[in-house]
């Protein structure tokens, strides 16, 4: 992934910092400049690092870069105050994963640009 | 006088046991078990390194030390395994935690007591009055040598101290760091594997260092190892740190606390500070604590802490380091172990 | 606003792995069939459905290079692009510009090319129509956004893998008569069942494949479709178009598909119908939990009995929803951007009595449901007999 792109998702990659629109009160993850009620102000917000899943699914086929990991957990995850995200499920044994199992997100290297480029960091989801 | 105000542990979940190693390269299991008193060791998952390590126990000093990331002003991260070679494992901590931008940073490297030195500079740091908080964190991912018996030890984990002259759990009474030029492991640049001197790493480096260091702070202190509830010493294996605390004059009750490497193995520039985590975990208002660590190249940092008042209202506010090590975890053939290493020959991309 | 007709549909022959042709290749084939099959000797303006010709054959700009190939020089042409739903936008867009009385004859085509690149590239290429920076940066693919729809509707609905299988069982059966169809054979239930997990609890014959193919429709004024051609005239009685989160995580409700709803209250209400006036159903079953939620945002059966009316035999050809007569996405082939124009082309087919085996008996007004990504666009149209 190019440095530039990388670099301006940093807040939401490592911090989970999202958009709560001043006028509904909605929190929005990633932040966005409009909300779908009008309104055009944000407040910055962090999200909470603890929920639970609510829907997943088991890659076993992946895209490249994730190829050497296949399987995978990867779901949707919806944490303490109501917001959803995706992330990819990990330290529980693949048959252990169903929704409603509460999770924390974890710092993780989501990948890599080869050996050479630069390494992508996240969140995934692991048993809380 | 600066000190601790928080601090975290974290270690990957994944294990491999010494046997399952040993099958692989037709050695003798138990003779090694004996030998190095290690059972099993941590392994990180290809998600996780120095860097994510760090942040995850970074993140637990925080909220020990209840303070405003922000307020942070140096950020220390000592490992032999950076993810990068060039550009700094702490300026991806530091983000993740919020300290930036006002905040310095650099890495350590010092084999494995890069972590400690990491910790001493933040408490001069403190002390000196250019910062509020600064962070010391010892954290590796380190390789060992397929069929070395390094193979047995190396693993990964990382401990994150919170230093500021306020609010502390442990004040820092003394520090003391003894070095020389010895050639007693090493890694040259570009290369994928360390080296090691065999026999020599002990007697002249490990034993000599450590107990150097430890001899000459508790004399500075005026000290004597019945004046400590714990020691903590840097764990190559689980013999070495037990060796050296008895020919010092400590007793078993002293060290077990802080012994991790039997279960965990050797987590580098983790290790001492992993073990002085463990210690913190349990210590009492008034308890001292000797943490002596050891870095191959060579040299030891030695440390005196003295626990407050503070420290039982805060040992629970995150995860501890012997139910991180004792809690549930996943083993792991050698075929996933060496998969999660990197150690197989994958195709390059090309078409 | 005039009322819009459909006088040629089209396709290249066969859909598949066409290791011989190009992209403009096989686009020129099937807008030439289009074109003989209408009668016409031009078109006025030209809307090219492609997903993304950019990654899949390093080619952007394809309504200029496809208009120059086709030997109309000079053609307005444009390429249309929502990512799986680019050939029913493309389709749409030709009808605005046929109603609004600006052009008479409008192509409109959808191509893909994508056997060029290897399935990595082609993972990553689909992916795309996913949040690049939310979903994919996770290591999310298309199987994986789905499976997880699927094991929503399976945690709220009961839907069993068995319902999944037959969609595809029954798909196979009707592809299996069509001639262009990619996959023209039966499969079994059991086949699917025992086929390799992709994503859990999708299985590889739960998914559409990587096919190569072109589908093209031409449109003019309904009032001068018999002056022009020779076929008889299929209006195009109303249209609907919705976009919804394109990540799957923002969605309300999981086990629906928004911007297909709302796309197809649009249509109805357009067209002046409800889903018990048409006769028959092209849908987008790019999986086979796809044809499930989306007959059920359609509104042909209740929330979650999609899986039961499939096992009933409803959506066979011969019961009363016949859904996905031409194979659907499943036997036919997914040439992404050309899908939604050869769902019209099938209705058309089947409206002017000319599908053959797969012919549903006395079909007089048909509906197309073309949807992008994981349900982030969809586009439907209701065609019928003049």
């Amino acid at each position: 992934m190019p440095s530039a792109r990388y670099t301006r998702e940093i807040p939401q990659r490592y911090r989970l910092e999202a958009g709560k629109c001043s006028s509904c009160g909605k929190v929005y993850y990633p932040p966005r400049r409009v909300c779908p009620c009008g309104g055009r102000d944000f407040e910055t917000v962090t999200l909470s690092d603890t929920g639970k899943v609510v829907t997943y699914t088991i890659i076993r086929v992946g895209p490249s870069d994730f190829a050497e990991e296949v399987p995978y957990g990867l779901g949707i995850v919806e944490v303490d105050g109501g917001v959803r995200l995706m992330a990819q499920l990990v330290d529980v044994p693949l048959e252990e994963i169903k929704a409603g199992m509460p999770v924390r997100l974890e710092f993780r290297k989501i990948y890599q640009e080869g050996e050479a480029g630069i390494i992508c960091y996240g969140h995934k989801a692991v048993p809380a | 006088m600066a000190g601790i105000v928080g601090w975290g542990c974290h270690m990957p979940r994944y294990r491999i046991k010494v046997e399952e190693i040993a099958k692989v390269w037709g050695a003798d299991a138990q003779a090694y078990k004996k030998g190095l008193n290690v059972q099993e060791k941590s392994v990180p998952a290809p998600d996780t390194d120095t860097i994510t390590l760090s942040v995850t126990a970074a993140r637990r000093a925080v909220a020990r030390a209840g303070v405003d990331p922000a307020a942070i002003g140096a950020c220390y991260v000592g490992s032999e395994s950076h993810p990068y070679a060039v550009k700094p494992s702490g300026t991806t901590v530091a983000e993740a935690l919020g300290a930036t931008p006002e905040c310095r940073c650099a890495d350590f490297e010092f084999a494995c007591k890069a972590g400690t030195e990491a910790m001493s500079v933040a408490l001069r740091l403190v002390d000196a009055g250019e910062v509020t908080y600064a962070l010391g964190i010892g954290a590796d991912t380190s390789q060992g040598a397929p069929g070395d018996a390094l193979e047995y030890t190396a693993s990964a984990g990382a401990a994150a101290f919170v230093m500021g002259a306020d609010n502390l759990v442990a004040e820092c009474e003394h520090t003391y760091s003894y070095m020389t030029d010895t050639a007693d492991f090493w890694r040259r640049e570009h290369q994928y594997y360390p080296q090691h001197a065999g026999r020599f790493t002990g007697e002249p480096a490990y034993f000599k260092h450590v107990i150097g260091c430890a001899t000459a702070i508790m004399d500075k202190a005026g000290l004597k190892p019945a004046d400590f509830a714990y020691c903590v010493f840097h764990q190559p294996n689980g013999k070495f740190p037990a060796t050296v605390a008895k020919k010092l004059g400590f007793n078993p009750h002293q060290w077990e606390q802080g012994l991790l490497c039997p279960l965990l193995g050797n987590t580098y520039s983790g290790s001492s500070p992993m073990g002085l985590t463990a210690i913190l975990d349990v210590a009492k208002a008034g308890d001292r604590i000797l943490h002596v660590s050891y870095g191959s190249g060579a040299g030891s940092d030695g440390f005196v802490f003295r626990c407050t008042d503070r420290i039982a209202e805060v040992q629970k506010a995150a995860p501890q380091t012997r139910e991180l090590l004792e809690g549930e975890r996943f083993y792991l053939q050698y075929g996933e172990y060496a998969k999660f290493r990197g150690k197989i020959i994958m195709n390059v991309k090309g078409a | 606003m005039r009322d819009v007709a459909i006088i040629g549909v089209g396709a290249n022959p066969k859909w598949g792995e066409l290791w011989g042709q190009s992209l403009r290749d096989i686009f020129v084939e099937a807008a030439l069939a289009a074109i003989d099959d209408a009668g016409v000797d031009h078109v006025d303006g030209m809307y090219v459905g492609c997903m993304s010709s950019g990654l899949f054959a390093g080619q952007e700009h394809i309504g200029s290079l496809l208009a120059d190939y086709l030997g109309q020089r000079h053609l307005p042409a444009t390429r249309v692009e929502s990512a799986c739903a680019s050939g029913g936008a493309a389709v749409k867009m030709a009808a605005l510009e046929v109603a609004s009385g600006h052009s008479d004859i409008v192509l409109a085509g959808g191509v893909e090319k994508m056997t060029d690149v290897g399935g990595g590239d082609a993972t990553y290429a689909l992916g795309t129509a996913a949040d690049a920076e939310y979903e994919c940066y996770h290591g999310a693919t298309f199987p994986g956004l789905y499976a997880m729809i699927a094991r929503a509707h399976m945690d709220r609905y009961g839907t069993t893998p068995e319902m999944l299988a037959q969609v595809a069982v029954k798909n196979h059966d009707n592809g299996a008569l069509n001639a262009m169809a990619q996959y023209p054979f039966h499969i079994r239930a059991k086949q699917v069942l025992d086929s390799i997990m992709v994503a859990d609890p999708l299985h590889i014959l739960d998914c559409s494949p990587i096919t190569d193919g072109a589908a093209a429709a031409i449109l003019c004024p309904l009032e001068t479709a018999k002056k022009l051609s020779k076929k008889l005239p299929i209006k195009i009685a109303g249209f609907g178009h919705a976009t919804d989160t394109i990540q799957l995580a923002q969605r309300e409700d999981m086990t629906w598909l928004g911007a297909t709803a709302k796309a197809a209250e649009q249509a109805f209400e357009m067209a002046g119908v409800a889903p018990k006036d048409v006769d028959l159903f092209e849908v987008h079953d790019c999986f086979t939990i796809a044809e499930l939620v989306v007959i059920e945002s359609l509104g042909l059966v209740g929330k979650g009995e999609a899986g039961k009316a499939t096992l009933e035999g409803r959506t066979a050809r011969d019961g009363d929803l016949p859904v996905n007569t031409s194979g659907g996405l499943k036997s036919k082939g997914h040439p992404v951007g050309a899908t939604g124009v050869a769902q019209v082309m099938e209705v058309v087919k089947q409206l002017r009595g000319e599908a053959g085996e797969r012919q549903v008996a006395g079909a007089k007004r048909g509906l197309t449901q073309n949807m992008g990504g994981s349900g982030g666009s969809a586009v439907v149209h209701i065609l019928e007999v003049a």
